[in-house]
């Protein structure tokens, strides 16, 4: 009961602030609808018992990447930008499209109600570890190759942002 | 009410999606196009992360780490992107910037 | 000494002369630059000269001698060999000739053949009718009765006029160089008689034309002399290529071309009396090439003209022996003319034609030689009307009596011209019979022998020759009065040309009457030895009707008969005697008339032959321009054959074969525009059409690159849109 109402709250979060963030005009509005948004997902995770996830998105997420956002809003004065028109012209149609791409997934949900199965749950005992535990312990081990990777990503777009930030390179 | 299935969560998930993709397509200013995108990408991890509590493995998790450290560094440099073309052309409005057509 | 083993040796004496003459004539003779073979007439263009040179010069008919050309230039003391040697080669010839046939009289079968070696050998091959003959020549010589007669003829008469020319040429330049020829004639001549072989035999027909022509234009600074020499030559060609296909055919019929085997080939056939076949065509093409080298019609066009010549050379050549040439071929080849009667009788014919006509020119002509040249041609008319009735033997005869008296004829012209200072033109002479009376007496015998004066030799020659065209089944009345008619103009003009030159005044200026004297004696004596001959030569030949005489009086047709054993002349022995004492009387009286009515026409009354030719004025000009022969020739043959002819084919080169080329390179021009049109527009344009269609197609395509980013955004969502429309509407 109470898993149902939290979702349905961080649902509605979610959802809510999402579609404020794109329809705001004023480009910090839309960002904090955005964090709205993020603080959302990471309930969300939580209630999915990704407590790692959880932490890891309000840190990173929110507490970077908007942070990022919001000093770049601020470099980039918008003001202008918030008094000039808003939308794309013909925004109908991509609307439109994605309006069909909804109604289409939705036919296919419902038709296929019946059909669609998950595939079993595995009945396997819950680990005694926790979350961040098991994470680690998959991480350095059957994932240790993409992690590297991540890292090397994370150096080049390090390099890539102090050079796209240099005046002159 | 019913009980939450995964279905819920997926079905927010496409619904994120889809308003995510309706901001980067509809938007004029370039920073909320960028936000929009975010929004995408956190549906992804939302159905990532569904799947992985209901199969009870944490793979669904590890790839949705990978998505974040993806979107971490995308969100940077894109903005740097976005930085250096506002010095070029002191706008950030997406349909002022078409200088690579025909 | 067997001289008859050595006939070979005959020919190779005149050869060696000629060839001494090559090689040392010139270090015998030098030539000083200015003075090479300078014709009278011509200036000299360095040296001024006293009166004593001008007289050469002072008259333009000048043509054949000059005089006093020694301009004081110191002649070479070795010149006087060049005297010895070559009349030398040709007197050792006529002795081995003369050892030969008197050799050869004492032989039973009256023929002897040596053979040098095999000149051309061919292989074998299978004629028409299937033989097998070989293609080949003997270098062989054969004398036989004929060939003997022609020998001696050619050497005698050549030996001495070899002599003469000592005198006459004494003082011109180029005196080696004449002697040179002379004897390379000489040797032609003896191969021509001395062959065993018609191939052989044309080996000497062409030399002597080669020497006719090297001799003809001796003073080759003259362009008249140069040309004379050409159209000898040229009109002998004509003649020569008949008488190389008559030799083939002959080869093709025979298989051979030696004498004896074309008389043992041909003594097996029949005579085509019914129609025209290959023995009558063969003889035919023979006699274009007698007509040619004999001076017949219609080829006799260049014997005039060779008086351009000097005057020995028209002695030898053109009076003696190279023109009766012809007529020996056609005797040698009697066997071919016995089978083909109609043949015969167009040599006949052709015979008569030529001696009437040119004895009409003859009548007319003012130059002295061009008189004598006439006569030559109407004389050979009379061998070959001879030859053409079958009477083969008299031909000979009349060949051997005219090489007498017309050498005598011209040498004795050459004697004259020499004492009128080179004068030619008759009308301009008169009164040297005292002034120069050794050539006078011996050209008056000349002259009566050649009217057919009885006693002399022509009377004998003549008179055979006319009985025999009255009385051979192959003759005709008609041509035995055509035979008469022109003895009596033989006579006229002869006496016409005596009356003109030694009677009366002269007509001369003054300067040339100083200077008339007579001849050296190396010109004299062989006038003398000539007249000797002409008088006395013909008693060789007395006719059967004078039975008086013994047979020995008949030694010439004797001699003559095993050459031409199938001539039917011994039935004409049982034809009625008066006819042929009246036809005698009728020659004679027509000779005797024919020379009183010349000299009524020029001693008695000078004025008569200027009325008369005023009177018949069309007449007088048609026989003055021979008949307008050589006119016509120019226009049919060298104005119609060789210039239009010439321009025709050069139309045809410019319009046809060029007109090919360029219509070629025109087409081909065409054709490449096509080419290129076809290139440029439809290859090109295919490659073009191509690009210009991507471009044009590609053009609304590009608009889709309006740079704007949340565009191509929105193509992926319409992407997704189509794949999930089309799996909607599937389901």
């Amino acid at each position: 009961m109470l898993d149902t109402a939290f979702f349905y709250a961080f649902a509605l979060l979610v959802l809510g602030g999402a579609l404020l963030t794109i329809t705001q005009r004023n480009a910090v509005h839309s960002a904090i609808w955005l964090i709205v948004s993020l603080i959302g997902v990471a309930g969300l995770f939580l209630l999915q018992k990704a407590e790692f996830l959880f932490a890891v998105q309000i840190i990173l997420y929110v507490g970077g990447i908007m942070v990022l956002f919001l000093f770049v809003i601020m470099l980039v004065n918008l003001d202008e930008a918030a008094r000039e028109r808003q939308f794309r012209g013909r925004w109908w149609v991509a609307l439109g499209c994605l309006a069909l791409v909804a109604a289409e997934t939705a036919y296919f949900v419902i038709k296929g109600r019946d059909a669609f199965r998950f595939a079993p749950r595995p009945e396997t005992p819950a680990s005694p570890l926790g979350n961040t535990e098991q994470l680690a312990d998959v991480l350095f081990s059957t994932y240790l190759l993409p992690f590297e990777l991540a890292s090397v990503l994370l150096l080049v777009a390090i390099v890539g942002s102090v050079v796209m930030a240099k005046k002159r390179i | 009410m019913h009980p939450v299935t995964p279905s819920h969560y997926l079905a927010l998930s496409v619904a994120l999606l889809l308003i995510g993709t309706a901001g980067v397509l509809v938007r004029r200013n370039l920073v909320i196009v960028l936000m929009s995108l975010e929004l995408i990408l956190n549906a992804v991890n939302i159905n990532l992360v569904t799947f992985s509590q209901y199969y009870q493995h944490t793979h669904g998790q590890i790839f949705a780490i990978f998505v974040i450290t993806v979107a971490v560094a995308e969100a940077a440099l894109g903005l740097g992107i976005l930085i250096a073309l506002f010095r070029n052309k002191p706008t950030v409005q997406a349909d002022e910037i078409d200088l690579l057509k025909w | 000494m067997n001289f008859l083993d050595l006939i070979w040796l005959i020919p190779l004496f005149p050869l060696a002369g000629a060839a001494m003459m090559l090689m040392l004539g010139r270090n015998l003779d030098p030539q000083p630059a200015s003075e090479v073979a300078l014709a009278p007439g011509l200036e000299h263009t360095h040296e001024d000269h006293g009166h004593d040179h001008g007289h050469g010069h002072s008259h333009g008919h000048g043509q054949s001698h000059d005089h006093g050309h020694g301009h004081g230039h110191a002649a070479s003391p070795l010149r006087f060999l060049i005297g010895w040697i070559c009349p030398g080669m040709v007197l050792l010839s006529f002795l081995f000739s003369a050892g030969a046939v008197l050799q050869l009289a004492g032989t039973e079968s009256k023929a002897h053949e040596v053979v040098l070696f095999r000149w051309i050998a061919g292989l074998p091959f299978h004629l028409a009718d299937g033989r097998l003959a070989a293609f080949g020549a003997d270098w062989g010589f054969l004398l036989d009765p004929l060939s003997s007669v022609m020998a001696l003829v050619v050497t005698g008469i050549g030996f001495l006029i070899h002599v003469y020319s000592i005198g006459y040429m004494g003082h011109e330049s180029g005196y080696y160089r004449f002697f040179g020829y002379l004897n390379l004639f000489v040797f032609f001549m003896l191969m021509l008689v001395l062959a065993n072989n018609y191939l052989l035999l044309f080996v000497g027909w062409e030399g002597v034309g080669l020497c006719s022509y090297l001799l003809i234009g001796f003073y080759f600074h003259k362009k008249s002399a140069g040309d004379a020499g050409n159209k000898a030559f040229i009109v002998n060609r004509i003649g020569d290529a008949g008488f190389i296909l008559g030799m083939l055919l002959l080869f093709s019929v025979a298989g051979s071309l030696s004498f004896g085997e074309v008389r043992r080939a041909l003594a097996g056939m029949h005579p085509e009396v019914a129609q025209f076949g290959v023995l009558s065509a063969a003889a035919l093409l023979l006699f274009i090439g007698a007509t040619g080298k004999s001076a017949q019609f219609p080829l006799f066009v260049w014997l005039p003209d060779a008086m351009e010549g000097p005057t020995p050379v028209s002695a030898l050549i053109h009076a003696a022996t190279m023109v009766t040439a012809g007529v020996y071929m056609v005797a040698r080849s009697a066997d071919l003319y016995i089978l083909t009667p109609q043949t015969s009788a167009l040599v006949a014919v052709v015979g008569a034609l030529t001696a009437i006509l040119a004895a009409s020119i003859g009548l007319v002509q003012n130059d002295i030689k061009r008189v004598l040249a006439y006569s030559t041609v109407s004389q050979l008319g009379y061998m070959v009307l001879a030859l053409g009735v079958g009477a083969y033997w008299v031909a000979v005869f009349h060949l051997y009596t005219h090489a007498f008296f017309k050498a005598l004829l011209f040498l004795g012209s050459g004697s004259v011209i020499h004492a009128m200072s080179g004068e030619q033109d008759m009308r301009r002479m008169g009164g040297l019979k005292d002034k120069i009376p050794i050539t006078y007496r011996t050209m008056l015998v000349g002259s009566i022998a050649i009217a057919g004066i009885p006693g002399l030799a022509g009377f004998f020659s003549k008179d055979e020759i006319l009985w025999q065209v009255w009385s051979s089944p192959l003759g005709s009345k008609a041509l035995w009065a055509v035979g008469l008619v022109t003895a009596g103009m033989t006579a006229f003009y002869m006496w016409r040309l005596m009356a003109m030159t030694f009677f009366g005044a002269s007509r001369a200026d003054a300067h040339t009457q100083e200077h008339i004297h007579e001849s050296p004696a190396a010109m004299t004596v062989p006038l003398i030895v000539l007249a000797v001959g002409s008088a006395l030569g013909g008693w060789i030949g007395v006719p059967k009707l004078w039975a008086a005489f013994p047979e020995s009086f008949r030694l010439f047709e004797h001699w003559l008969a095993p050459m031409f054993p199938g001539v039917h002349g011994e039935h004409a022995a049982h034809h009625d005697t008066s006819v042929e004492w009246l036809l005698m009387g009728l020659s004679v009286a027509v000779a005797v008339g024919g020379i009183a009515l010349a000299r009524h026409f020029y001693q008695v009354r000078p004025d008569l032959p200027d009325r008369v030719a005023a009177s018949a004025g069309p007449l007088y000009r048609t026989l003055y321009n021979k008949w307008y022969l050589d006119d016509i020739y120019a226009f049919l043959f060298i104005d119609g054959l060789c210039k239009k002819g010439g321009q025709a084919m050069g139309r045809f080169d410019l319009g046809v074969v060029d007109g090919g080329v360029n219509g070629a390179g025109w087409l081909t021009r065409v054709s490449s525009a096509l080419s290129i049109w076809w290139d440029t527009w439809i290859i090109d344009g295919a490659v073009r059409l191509t690009s210009f269609l991507v471009r044009v197609g590609s053009y609304p395509v590009r608009l889709i690159h309006n740079g704007q980013f949340q565009t191509y955004a929105l193509y992926v969502v319409a992407g997704v849109l189509l794949f999930l429309t089309y799996y909607v509407a599937r389901s």
